[in-house]
Protein backbone atom coordinates (compact mmCIF):
# COMPACT_ATOMS: atom_id res chain seq x y z
CA UNK A 1 0.00 0.00 0.00
CA UNK A 2 2.57 2.39 1.05
CA UNK A 3 4.52 1.62 -2.07
CA UNK A 4 1.72 2.09 -4.34
CA UNK A 5 1.16 5.51 -2.37
CA UNK A 6 4.63 6.85 -2.90
CA UNK A 7 4.01 5.74 -6.95
CA UNK A 8 0.82 7.59 -7.07
CA UNK A 9 2.90 10.95 -5.90
CA UNK A 10 5.70 10.02 -8.35
CA UNK A 11 2.47 10.13 -11.23
CA UNK A 12 1.24 13.36 -10.20
CA UNK A 13 4.90 14.66 -10.29
CA UNK A 14 4.80 13.35 -14.24
CA UNK A 15 7.19 10.43 -12.84
CA UNK A 16 4.84 8.12 -14.62
CA UNK A 17 4.46 8.08 -18.85
CA UNK A 18 3.58 5.99 -21.95
CA UNK A 19 3.00 2.24 -21.20
CA UNK A 20 3.82 2.37 -17.44
CA UNK A 21 1.00 4.97 -16.97
CA UNK A 22 -1.24 3.14 -19.26
CA UNK A 23 -1.10 0.20 -16.99
CA UNK A 24 -1.45 2.09 -14.12
CA UNK A 25 -4.64 3.84 -15.06
CA UNK A 26 -6.14 -0.04 -16.31
CA UNK A 27 -6.05 -0.87 -13.06
CA UNK A 28 -6.67 1.83 -10.78
CA UNK A 29 -9.51 3.75 -12.50
CA UNK A 30 -13.37 1.98 -13.43
CA UNK A 31 -15.33 3.27 -16.73
CA UNK A 32 -18.65 3.49 -16.85
CA UNK A 33 -21.67 5.42 -17.58
CA UNK A 34 -24.01 7.56 -15.36
CA UNK A 35 -27.13 4.82 -15.76
CA UNK A 36 -24.76 1.49 -14.93
CA UNK A 37 -24.12 3.86 -11.76
CA UNK A 38 -27.03 4.50 -10.97
CA UNK A 39 -28.15 0.56 -11.77
CA UNK A 40 -25.79 -0.84 -9.71
CA UNK A 41 -26.31 1.34 -6.40
CA UNK A 42 -29.95 0.69 -7.24
CA UNK A 43 -30.09 -2.77 -7.28
CA UNK A 44 -27.93 -3.41 -4.17
CA UNK A 45 -29.97 -1.22 -2.06
CA UNK A 46 -33.63 -2.37 -2.36
CA UNK A 47 -36.02 -1.70 0.37
CA UNK A 48 -38.19 -4.39 0.12
CA UNK A 49 -42.58 -3.99 1.40
CA UNK A 50 -43.06 -5.62 4.92
CA UNK A 51 -46.05 -7.75 3.07
CA UNK A 52 -47.29 -11.21 3.21
CA UNK A 53 -50.35 -13.15 1.51
CA UNK A 54 -50.41 -16.89 2.11
CA UNK A 55 -48.26 -19.87 2.94
CA UNK A 56 -45.05 -18.60 0.52
CA UNK A 57 -44.83 -15.58 3.19
CA UNK A 58 -43.11 -17.90 5.51
CA UNK A 59 -40.35 -18.69 2.93
CA UNK A 60 -40.11 -15.19 2.12
CA UNK A 61 -39.71 -12.74 3.73
CA UNK A 62 -39.23 -14.25 7.07
CA UNK A 63 -37.17 -16.84 6.27
CA UNK A 64 -35.08 -14.90 4.23
CA UNK A 65 -34.32 -12.17 6.68
CA UNK A 66 -33.15 -14.51 9.13
CA UNK A 67 -29.30 -15.24 9.59
CA UNK A 68 -29.94 -18.38 7.79
CA UNK A 69 -30.44 -17.07 3.94
CA UNK A 70 -29.68 -13.62 5.29
CA UNK A 71 -31.20 -11.17 2.42
CA UNK A 72 -28.91 -8.38 4.04
CA UNK A 73 -26.10 -10.13 1.67
CA UNK A 74 -27.39 -8.71 -1.44
CA UNK A 75 -28.41 -5.35 0.01
CA UNK A 76 -32.17 -5.89 0.95
CA UNK A 77 -32.27 -6.66 4.83
CA UNK A 78 -34.51 -2.83 5.30
CA UNK A 79 -37.83 -4.16 4.89
CA UNK A 80 -40.27 -0.92 5.28
CA UNK A 81 -43.70 -1.59 6.64
CA UNK A 82 -45.26 1.49 4.27
CA UNK A 83 -45.57 0.88 0.38
CA UNK A 84 -44.36 4.85 0.46
CA UNK A 85 -40.71 3.53 1.51
CA UNK A 86 -40.67 0.78 -0.39
CA UNK A 87 -39.19 -0.08 -3.80
CA UNK A 88 -40.01 -3.53 -4.00
CA UNK A 89 -42.95 -5.59 -3.47
CA UNK A 90 -42.95 -9.85 -3.30
CA UNK A 91 -46.43 -11.30 -3.52
CA UNK A 92 -46.00 -14.40 -0.89
CA UNK A 93 -49.32 -16.15 -1.76
CA UNK A 94 -52.62 -16.89 -3.69
CA UNK A 95 -54.36 -13.05 -4.20
CA UNK A 96 -58.03 -13.79 -3.93
CA UNK A 97 -60.63 -11.46 -5.92
CA UNK A 98 -61.18 -9.03 -2.66
CA UNK A 99 -57.47 -8.90 -2.10
CA UNK A 100 -56.30 -7.77 -5.85
CA UNK A 101 -58.01 -4.71 -5.09
CA UNK A 102 -55.54 -3.42 -2.34
CA UNK A 103 -52.21 -5.46 -3.32
CA UNK A 104 -52.96 -2.90 -6.85
CA UNK A 105 -53.08 -0.02 -4.02
CA UNK A 106 -50.34 -1.05 -2.44
CA UNK A 107 -48.12 -1.21 -5.57
CA UNK A 108 -49.54 1.82 -6.98
CA UNK A 109 -48.69 3.76 -3.42
CA UNK A 110 -45.18 2.47 -4.12
CA UNK A 111 -42.62 5.47 -5.34
CA UNK A 112 -40.77 5.09 -8.99
CA UNK A 113 -38.22 3.29 -9.27
CA UNK A 114 -40.69 0.16 -8.48
CA UNK A 115 -40.28 -3.91 -8.62
CA UNK A 116 -42.80 -6.58 -8.25
CA UNK A 117 -41.78 -10.39 -7.93
CA UNK A 118 -44.65 -12.89 -8.00
CA UNK A 119 -43.59 -15.63 -5.85
CA UNK A 120 -45.03 -19.41 -5.95
CA UNK A 121 -46.99 -20.79 -8.14
CA UNK A 122 -50.29 -19.21 -6.80
CA UNK A 123 -49.77 -15.77 -7.22
CA UNK A 124 -48.02 -16.41 -10.78
CA UNK A 125 -50.91 -18.35 -12.29
CA UNK A 126 -53.75 -19.42 -9.64
CA UNK A 127 -52.11 -22.13 -8.88
CA UNK A 128 -54.11 -25.40 -7.17
CA UNK A 129 -56.75 -22.52 -6.27
CA UNK A 130 -59.23 -22.71 -10.10
CA UNK A 131 -62.05 -21.54 -8.39
CA UNK A 132 -64.49 -18.37 -8.45
CA UNK A 133 -61.92 -16.54 -5.03
CA UNK A 134 -58.64 -16.69 -6.68
CA UNK A 135 -57.50 -14.15 -8.57
CA UNK A 136 -55.55 -16.40 -11.85
CA UNK A 137 -52.25 -14.96 -11.83
CA UNK A 138 -51.66 -11.51 -10.37
CA UNK A 139 -50.11 -10.11 -13.59
CA UNK A 140 -53.69 -9.92 -14.43
CA UNK A 141 -53.92 -6.48 -12.33
CA UNK A 142 -50.40 -5.27 -11.81
CA UNK A 143 -47.24 -5.50 -14.22
CA UNK A 144 -45.28 -8.35 -12.45
CA UNK A 145 -41.07 -7.83 -12.98
CA UNK A 146 -40.04 -11.67 -12.15
CA UNK A 147 -41.93 -15.05 -12.10
CA UNK A 148 -40.66 -17.85 -9.19
CA UNK A 149 -42.35 -20.58 -9.61
CA UNK A 150 -42.50 -23.58 -6.70
CA UNK A 151 -45.18 -24.24 -4.15
CA UNK A 152 -43.63 -22.62 -2.38
CA UNK A 153 -40.38 -21.81 -3.63
CA UNK A 154 -37.37 -22.52 -1.53
CA UNK A 155 -35.38 -19.73 0.33
CA UNK A 156 -32.57 -20.43 -1.88
CA UNK A 157 -35.04 -19.98 -4.71
CA UNK A 158 -36.22 -16.91 -4.25
CA UNK A 159 -32.71 -15.69 -3.08
CA UNK A 160 -31.64 -16.63 -6.43
CA UNK A 161 -34.25 -15.12 -8.25
CA UNK A 162 -33.88 -11.82 -6.55
CA UNK A 163 -30.41 -11.95 -7.73
CA UNK A 164 -32.32 -12.18 -11.48
CA UNK A 165 -33.50 -8.99 -10.78
CA UNK A 166 -31.18 -7.14 -9.41
CA UNK A 167 -29.17 -8.06 -13.09
CA UNK A 168 -32.59 -6.56 -14.32
CA UNK A 169 -32.07 -3.56 -12.49
CA UNK A 170 -28.70 -3.11 -13.92
CA UNK A 171 -29.43 -3.51 -16.92
CA UNK A 172 -33.33 -1.87 -18.19
CA UNK A 173 -35.30 -1.31 -15.15
CA UNK A 174 -38.28 -0.30 -17.75
CA UNK A 175 -38.59 -2.92 -20.13
CA UNK A 176 -41.29 -1.54 -21.61
CA UNK A 177 -44.26 -2.59 -19.21
CA UNK A 178 -45.65 0.99 -18.94
CA UNK A 179 -46.33 0.37 -22.54
CA UNK A 180 -47.87 -2.77 -22.11
CA UNK A 181 -50.16 -2.15 -19.48
CA UNK A 182 -51.43 1.31 -20.19
CA UNK A 183 -50.21 2.66 -17.46
CA UNK A 184 -47.92 5.90 -18.51
CA UNK A 185 -49.42 8.80 -15.59
CA UNK A 186 -49.09 6.74 -12.17
CA UNK A 187 -45.68 7.57 -11.80
CA UNK A 188 -45.43 8.44 -8.08
CA UNK A 189 -42.08 10.32 -7.43
CA UNK A 190 -40.25 11.52 -4.37
CA UNK A 191 -38.98 14.62 -5.82
CA UNK A 192 -37.65 15.91 -8.89
CA UNK A 193 -39.09 13.50 -11.02
CA UNK A 194 -40.72 14.32 -14.82
CA UNK A 195 -44.17 14.52 -13.44
CA UNK A 196 -43.80 16.81 -10.36
CA UNK A 197 -45.33 19.93 -11.31
CA UNK A 198 -48.41 20.19 -9.47
CA UNK A 199 -51.60 20.30 -11.42
CA UNK A 200 -53.29 23.12 -12.81
CA UNK A 201 -56.15 23.21 -9.69
CA UNK A 202 -53.28 22.18 -6.89
CA UNK A 203 -51.33 25.68 -8.40
CA UNK A 204 -54.21 27.66 -8.16
CA UNK A 205 -55.44 26.65 -4.85
CA UNK A 206 -51.56 26.95 -3.78
CA UNK A 207 -52.14 30.53 -4.88
CA UNK A 208 -55.35 31.22 -3.13
CA UNK A 209 -53.83 30.25 0.19
CA UNK A 210 -51.21 32.19 -0.26
CA UNK A 211 -53.12 35.68 -1.46
CA UNK A 212 -55.42 34.01 1.68
CA UNK A 213 -52.35 34.70 4.62
CA UNK A 214 -51.26 37.90 2.89
CA UNK A 215 -48.03 36.23 1.47
CA UNK B 1 -79.68 -37.07 20.08
CA UNK B 2 -83.26 -38.14 20.35
CA UNK B 3 -83.57 -41.87 18.92
CA UNK B 4 -86.05 -42.83 16.71
CA UNK B 5 -89.04 -42.92 19.09
CA UNK B 6 -88.06 -40.21 20.27
CA UNK B 7 -87.84 -38.27 17.21
CA UNK B 8 -91.50 -39.19 16.18
CA UNK B 9 -92.34 -38.58 19.49
CA UNK B 10 -91.28 -34.84 18.21
CA UNK B 11 -92.91 -34.83 15.09
CA UNK B 12 -96.01 -35.86 16.66
CA UNK B 13 -96.13 -32.84 19.05
CA UNK B 14 -95.19 -30.43 16.60
CA UNK B 15 -97.64 -31.50 14.12
CA UNK B 16 -100.50 -31.21 16.90
CA UNK B 17 -99.09 -27.69 17.33
CA UNK B 18 -98.45 -26.46 13.77
CA UNK B 19 -100.14 -28.72 11.16
CA UNK B 20 -97.91 -29.68 7.98
CA UNK B 21 -95.22 -28.25 9.38
CA UNK B 22 -93.29 -31.27 9.24
CA UNK B 23 -92.28 -33.25 6.35
CA UNK B 24 -89.79 -36.26 7.05
CA UNK B 25 -87.63 -37.64 9.77
CA UNK B 26 -84.58 -39.53 9.60
CA UNK B 27 -81.26 -39.97 10.38
CA UNK B 28 -77.88 -38.59 8.57
CA UNK B 29 -74.48 -39.21 9.57
CA UNK B 30 -75.46 -40.23 13.09
CA UNK B 31 -78.01 -37.03 13.54
CA UNK B 32 -81.69 -36.62 14.25
CA UNK B 33 -82.68 -34.61 11.03
CA UNK B 34 -86.52 -32.65 10.65
CA UNK B 35 -87.42 -32.36 7.26
CA UNK B 36 -89.80 -28.89 7.79
CA UNK B 37 -91.84 -26.89 5.62
CA UNK B 38 -89.91 -23.69 5.33
CA UNK B 39 -93.02 -21.26 6.09
CA UNK B 40 -92.93 -23.08 9.27
CA UNK B 41 -89.46 -23.02 10.05
CA UNK B 42 -89.81 -19.65 13.03
CA UNK B 43 -92.22 -22.03 14.82
CA UNK B 44 -90.41 -25.35 14.54
CA UNK B 45 -87.01 -23.31 16.05
CA UNK B 46 -89.08 -21.83 18.48
CA UNK B 47 -91.22 -24.55 19.77
CA UNK B 48 -88.10 -26.61 20.20
CA UNK B 49 -86.77 -24.05 22.10
CA UNK B 50 -89.55 -23.42 24.44
CA UNK B 51 -91.43 -26.40 24.69
CA UNK B 52 -91.29 -27.98 28.20
CA UNK B 53 -88.53 -30.92 27.92
CA UNK B 54 -87.41 -29.56 24.80
CA UNK B 55 -84.95 -27.07 25.78
CA UNK B 56 -82.59 -26.85 22.24
CA UNK B 57 -81.93 -23.08 22.85
CA UNK B 58 -78.36 -23.04 21.28
CA UNK B 59 -78.23 -22.55 17.15
CA UNK B 60 -74.72 -24.47 16.82
CA UNK B 61 -74.35 -23.85 13.30
CA UNK B 62 -76.48 -22.44 10.37
CA UNK B 63 -75.60 -23.32 7.14
CA UNK B 64 -77.31 -24.37 3.78
CA UNK B 65 -76.82 -26.51 0.72
CA UNK B 66 -77.78 -27.37 -2.87
CA UNK B 67 -78.76 -30.49 -3.72
CA UNK B 68 -79.15 -30.11 -7.53
CA UNK B 69 -80.77 -31.75 -9.52
CA UNK B 70 -83.06 -33.03 -6.62
CA UNK B 71 -86.04 -31.29 -5.55
CA UNK B 72 -86.86 -28.97 -3.34
CA UNK B 73 -82.85 -27.99 -4.82
CA UNK B 74 -82.17 -26.15 -1.43
CA UNK B 75 -81.89 -26.70 2.29
CA UNK B 76 -81.07 -24.59 5.05
CA UNK B 77 -80.03 -26.39 8.08
CA UNK B 78 -79.97 -25.58 11.60
CA UNK B 79 -77.91 -27.69 13.84
CA UNK B 80 -79.27 -27.45 17.45
CA UNK B 81 -78.41 -28.26 20.58
CA UNK B 82 -79.52 -28.86 24.14
CA UNK B 83 -76.90 -27.82 26.54
CA UNK B 84 -77.84 -29.99 29.20
CA UNK B 85 -78.62 -33.16 28.06
CA UNK B 86 -76.03 -32.28 25.08
CA UNK B 87 -78.26 -33.56 23.00
CA UNK B 88 -78.29 -32.29 18.86
CA UNK B 89 -81.06 -32.02 16.79
CA UNK B 90 -80.84 -31.14 12.85
CA UNK B 91 -83.99 -29.01 11.52
CA UNK B 92 -83.56 -28.95 7.83
CA UNK B 93 -85.54 -26.42 5.81
CA UNK B 94 -86.16 -27.24 2.41
CA UNK B 95 -86.08 -24.92 -0.25
CA UNK B 96 -87.33 -24.95 -3.62
CA UNK B 97 -85.50 -22.94 -6.10
CA UNK B 98 -88.28 -20.37 -7.35
CA UNK B 99 -86.62 -20.23 -10.96
CA UNK B 100 -85.37 -17.60 -13.05
CA UNK B 101 -83.67 -15.16 -11.65
CA UNK B 102 -85.68 -15.25 -8.01
CA UNK B 103 -84.03 -15.72 -5.21
CA UNK B 104 -85.44 -18.75 -2.59
CA UNK B 105 -87.11 -16.94 0.72
CA UNK B 106 -86.88 -18.20 3.98
CA UNK B 107 -87.91 -16.11 7.61
CA UNK B 108 -84.80 -15.09 9.05
CA UNK B 109 -84.27 -16.62 12.88
CA UNK B 110 -82.13 -14.05 14.22
CA UNK B 111 -84.92 -12.66 16.43
CA UNK B 112 -84.55 -16.14 18.25
CA UNK B 113 -80.86 -16.74 17.70
CA UNK B 114 -78.78 -13.87 17.63
CA UNK B 115 -75.83 -15.86 16.58
CA UNK B 116 -77.17 -16.38 13.12
CA UNK B 117 -77.01 -12.77 12.07
CA UNK B 118 -73.86 -13.36 10.13
CA UNK B 119 -74.44 -17.04 9.59
CA UNK B 120 -77.37 -15.88 7.45
CA UNK B 121 -75.42 -13.36 6.13
CA UNK B 122 -73.09 -16.06 4.50
CA UNK B 123 -75.16 -18.45 3.33
CA UNK B 124 -76.78 -15.55 1.59
CA UNK B 125 -73.16 -14.63 0.36
CA UNK B 126 -72.66 -18.25 -1.26
CA UNK B 127 -76.26 -19.76 -2.06
CA UNK B 128 -78.18 -16.57 -2.83
CA UNK B 129 -81.42 -17.57 0.12
CA UNK B 130 -82.62 -14.48 1.22
CA UNK B 131 -83.58 -14.50 4.93
CA UNK B 132 -86.80 -12.08 5.37
CA UNK B 133 -86.21 -9.96 8.41
CA UNK B 134 -82.87 -9.85 8.60
CA UNK B 135 -80.86 -6.65 9.69
CA UNK B 136 -78.34 -6.14 7.80
CA UNK B 137 -78.86 -8.60 5.09
CA UNK B 138 -75.54 -8.42 2.36
CA UNK B 139 -72.50 -10.12 1.20
CA UNK B 140 -69.93 -10.98 4.17
CA UNK B 141 -67.02 -12.49 2.40
CA UNK B 142 -67.22 -11.83 -0.70
CA UNK B 143 -66.64 -8.71 -2.68
CA UNK B 144 -69.59 -6.33 -2.32
CA UNK B 145 -69.71 -5.47 -6.47
CA UNK B 146 -69.51 -9.55 -6.64
CA UNK B 147 -71.83 -11.64 -9.34
CA UNK B 148 -73.44 -15.03 -8.98
CA UNK B 149 -73.81 -17.44 -6.12
CA UNK B 150 -70.63 -19.40 -6.23
CA UNK B 151 -71.55 -22.23 -4.18
CA UNK B 152 -73.94 -22.89 -6.63
CA UNK B 153 -74.15 -26.55 -7.74
CA UNK B 154 -74.69 -24.89 -11.16
CA UNK B 155 -71.98 -21.97 -10.89
CA UNK B 156 -69.01 -22.49 -13.12
CA UNK B 157 -65.92 -23.61 -11.63
CA UNK B 158 -64.16 -21.02 -13.18
CA UNK B 159 -60.39 -20.19 -12.86
CA UNK B 160 -58.63 -22.16 -16.35
CA UNK B 161 -59.82 -25.65 -17.00
CA UNK B 162 -56.56 -28.26 -16.37
CA UNK B 163 -56.34 -29.91 -19.25
CA UNK B 164 -53.28 -32.60 -18.42
CA UNK B 165 -52.81 -31.92 -22.73
CA UNK B 166 -48.80 -32.60 -21.05
CA UNK B 167 -49.63 -36.45 -19.92
CA UNK B 168 -51.26 -37.15 -22.84
CA UNK B 169 -48.46 -35.99 -25.18
CA UNK B 170 -45.90 -37.99 -23.36
CA UNK B 171 -48.27 -41.35 -22.29
CA UNK B 172 -51.41 -40.73 -23.51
Amino acid sequence: MRQRQLRARDMLRGDLEGEELERYVEQKVVMTNFEKMLGWARSNSIFPLTFGLACCAIEAPISLVTARYDLARFGAEALRASPRQADMIILSGRVSIKMAPVVRRLYDQMLEPKWAISMGACSSSGGMFSNYAVVQGADKFMPIDLHIPGCPPRPEAVLYGFTKLQRKIQGNPDQGWRARYDAHGTEEWARGGPRSEPSAEAAEAYEAARELIGA
Amino acid sequence: MPDAPGLELIRGEIEAAHPGAVVDTGFAQERAVLSIDPMHVLAVLGWLREAPGQGYSFLSSLHAADYLPAEPRFAVHYELLNRDRVERIRVKALLADPGEDALPEIDSCVELFPTAEFQEREVFDFFGIVFRGHPDLRRILLPEDYVGWPQRRDFPIGGEPVTFTYNERNYG
